[in-house]
C-alpha cells in the first residue's frame, strides 16, 4: 500500500441553513460550511489504514466554487499528507459529472494510488453519485455503501450494507470505495497536528493545469428551483387536567381525522 | 437529442419494478412514447409477461444463466448495450444500494445527467423531464431539468404507488450480449434480520427518539404499536449513539408514509422530517415544548412520554373495542 486518495467536500453546514419564511428561498449565500461528513469517515479510514500500513500517504481532493482552505487544513489536521483542490468560481452550477470529471483527471495527474474513499453521499446535495461517476471514468472496481474496510496485499476486502444482507466483496486494487457513516467515528484533531497541519502543502491546480476545458463540465442538469418544503400540518396541542384527558382527546382527533378506527 | 425515444424502467427489485411501471406509463402517455421495462437475470422469461400487465408495451429480457445474481459490470454492460440500440428518453432505476451506483455509471458512459431519489416525476413542454429530490439535508426540494439525454433518473421504493395489473398485450423482445466480467467478488453474503413487514408498507408507525431513556422502554412504543396493529421505528440517535436498533427513519434511512406516524421523545431534527414529510397525520409526544417536531405535528402533546404514551394506548384499545 503507497497511497490512498481521499475526496473531501465543502459542503453547506445544513443545520445552520436559514430560510426566507416568504419565499421559501434558502438562504445559501453566506451560508456556513464544513467539511461533509461522510468524507470525514472516509479520510479517517484513510488515516486507520496509513497508521497499520508504514509508508502509506495520503491525499486529499477537493473541487470547490469557492475557496475551501479550512476543509483543506482541516483535512491535514486529521493527519492527511498534501492536499490538492481545484477551485474555480465557474464550477458554481457544476454538476455531479463535471465534478467526478475533475477529480478523475486530478487523480490521473497525481498518478499512482492504491485507493480512493469517498463518502457515500455529501452532506449538502446527498446526491451520492460522484463517487460511482469516478469510479467509472477512471475504470476501477467500485464498491459503495462500505461499512468496514481490510486491505491486505494488493486486495482490498469491504463489507457493504445491503438492503436485506451485509455482502463481502473483495477486488483488486486500485479501487475505489464509498464508506458510509457506520465505518468509524472520525477523531477530533490535536492542538499539535493543527500546527503541524499549517506546515503541510497545499497544492492548487486550476482546470487548464488538467487540460480540462469548460465543455466537458459542462452540466448536464439543471436546477430550476430549491425552495423549502410546504408543511402544511395542523399543529394542534392538545391539552388537559389529566394525561387520561388528553389522551382520549388525542385518541377522539384521530379517529375523525379518520386515520384510526373502522 | 430529437431521436432519442421511449420511457425504460429497471430494477432488480421486482416491486420499485411495478411502481415504476405506474410512473413510467403516465409519462410515456404523456410523451406519447413507448415504455418498457428491462428484465436481467437467469430464467426470467416468465416475469416478462408479468410486467405487460402492468403496463409495460416492451419488455426487453437479457435471460442468462451467468445471471443469476447481481452483477454491477454485467448489469452495467447491458443496459449500456440495450440504450445503444434503442436511444430511450427516460431511463428510471430503481434507488437501491446497487441500482445507485448502477444508474450513476450508466449516465457516466453515455456522458449524460442523472437525479437520483426522485420522488415526483413530471415532463415540461418541451418533453424535458423534471425530477423533485430533496436536498440540503431535508431544507429544500429541489426540481431539476435535464440538458442532456437519456434522461437517467433513480426512483426510491415506495415513491410511488403500485398499478393495478390489468389484462394487455405487449411484446417481449429477448437480447443476449456479451456478459462484462466482474471487476469485485462478493466472498460473503450475510441476509439481514429483519421484520418480514418493511417499515415502508407500515400503516402505522410509532418512533422513538433520544427521549426514550433505557432500551426496555421500547416495550411501551410495542404496546402502542400493537393497538395499532402498527410497527415500531427510531429516529437517527437510537442506532448511532444508544446502537438499540439498526435501521432508522429520516433522509439518510427509511423514508416511510404511514397513515399515522407517533413521534415519541423525537427531537424532529430536519434529517428525521425529510423522511416523514408525507405522512397522513403526525402526532408528536415530548416533553420539551420548544421541540421543532412540533413545528411539522398535526397534534402535539407536552408532556411526559412515559405517561401520555400508555395513557394513549388504553384510549385507543379502549376506542376501537
Amino acid at each position: 500500500m503507497k497511497r490512498i486518495l481521499v475526496c473531501l467536500k465543502q459542503a453547506v453546514d445544513v443545520s445552520q441553513l436559514k430560510i426566507d419564511p416568504t419565499t421559501r428561498q434558502l438562504i445559501t449565500a453566506g451560508a456556513p460550511k464544513k467539511m461533509s461528513d461522510f468524507d470525514k469517515n472516509a479520510l479517517e479510514e484513510a488515516i486507520r489504514i496509513k497508521e497499520k500500513t508504514l509508508g502509506t500517504e495520503v491525499f486529499t481532493l477537493t473541487v470547490s466554487p469557492e475557496e475551501a482552505k479550512p476543509v483543506l487544513r482541516e483535512g491535514l489536521a486529521l493527519g492527511a499528507d498534501k492536499a490538492y483542490c481545484v477551485v474555480d468560481a465557474a464550477l458554481q452550477g457544476a454538476d455531479t459529472f463535471g465534478t467526478a470529471y475533475i477529480l478523475a483527471e486530478m487523480a490521473k495527474k497525481i498518478g499512482e494510488f492504491d485507493l480512493i474513499l469517498c463518502g457515500d453521499s455529501s452532506l449538502d446535495s446527498f446526491s451520492g453519485l460522484v463517487g460511482s461517476r469516478m469510479a467509472e471514468l477512471l475504470n476501477l472496481p467500485q464498491m459503495t455503501s462500505v461499512r468496514k474496510i481490510t486491505v491486505e496485499g494488493d486486495t482490498v476486502t469491504a463489507e457493504r450494507s445491503l438492503e436485506d444482507a451485509v455482502e463481502t466483496v473483495k477486488a483488486k486494487m486500485p479501487a475505489l470505495l464509498s464508506v458510509t457513516r457506520e465505518i468509524n467515528q472520525p477523531r477530533i484533531p490535536s492542538l499539535m497536528n493543527i500546527m503541524k497541519a499549517s506546515k503541510k502543502e497545499i497544492v492548487s491546480w486550476s482546470l487548464s493545469d488538467l487540460s480540462i476545458s469548460s465543455e466537458k463540465i459542462n452540466p448536464r442538469i439543471e436546477v430550476l428551483e430549491a425552495l423549502a418544503p410546504k408543511m402544511d400540518r395542523k399543529r394542534v396541542k392538545i391539552t388537559g387536567e389529566t394525561v387520561q384527558e388528553i389522551a382520549e382527546k388525542l385518541a377522539k382527533a384521530l379517529v375523525q381525522e379518520g386515520v384510526v378506527g373502522r | 437529442m430529437s431521436e432519442h425515444k421511449g420511457v425504460w424502467v429497471f430494477s432488480e427489485s421486482n416491486d420499485l419494478t411495478l411502481e415504476m411501471l405506474g410512473k413510467g406509463r403516465e409519462l410515456a402517455d404523456k410523451l406519447q412514447a413507448e415504455l418498457a421495462a428491462i428484465v436481467i437475470g437467469n430464467n426470467v422469461q416468465n416475469k416478462a409477461n408479468g410486467l405487460i400487465k402492468y403496463g409495460a408495451d416492451k419488455v426487453l429480457v437479457v435471460d442468462n444463466v451467468g445471471l443469476e445474481r447481481f452483477q454491477a459490470e454485467a448489469y452495467l454492460g447491458i443496459l449500456q448495450n440495450l440504450t445503444a440500440m434503442y436511444h430511450p428518453e427516460i431511463v428510471m432505476i430503481g434507488s437501491t444500494r446497487n441500482g445507485k451506483p448502477l444508474a450513476a455509471r450508466l449516465a457516466t458512459r453515455l456522458e449524460t445527467g442523472c437525479v437520483p431519489d426522485c420522488t415526483r416525476l413530471s415532463v415540461d413542454e418541451n418533453r424535458r423531464l423534471i425530477g423533485e429530490r430533496i436536498t440540503y439535508g431535508g431544507n429544500a426540494i429541489a426540481k431539476i431539468a435535464f440538458k442532456s439525454k437519456p434522461q437517467i433518473v433513480t426512483v426510491p421504493s415506495r415513491a410511488f404507488e403500485k398499478p393495478e395489473s390489468k389484462d394487455r398485450s405487449g411484446q417481449v423482445v429477448k437480447h443476449d450480449f456479451k456478459i462484462e466480467p466482474p471487476r469485485t467478488e462478493v466472498v460473503d453474503r450475510k441476509p439481514l434480520e429483519t421484520s418480514n413487514v418493511r417499515i415502508e408498507d407500515a400503516q402505522y408507525i410509532v418512533s422513538g427518539g433520544r427521549g426514550i431513556e433505557k432500551k426496555d422502554d421500547i416495550a411501551l412504543l410495542e404496546d402502542l404499536a400493537k393497538v395499532l396493529n402498527g410497527q415500531v421505528g427510531c429516529s437517527r440517535p437510537l442506532v448511532e449513539d444508544r446502537k438499540w436498533f439498526t435501521d432508522w427513519i429520516g433522509l439518510s434511512g427509511h423514508k416511510v408514509k404511514p397513515k399515522l406516524y407517533v413521534a415519541v421523545g423525537v427531537s424532529g431534527v430536519i434529517q428525521h422530517v425529510a423522511g416523514i414529510r408525507d405522512s397522513k397525520v403526525i402526532v408528536a409526544i415530548n416533553k420539551d415544548p420548544e421541540a421543532p417536531i412540533f413545528e411539522v405535528a398535526d397534534y402535539g402533546v407536552v408532556g411526559n412520554l412515559y405517561e401520555v404514551v400508555p395513557a394513549l394506548k388504553d384510549a385507543l384499545k379502549k376506542m376501537l373495542q
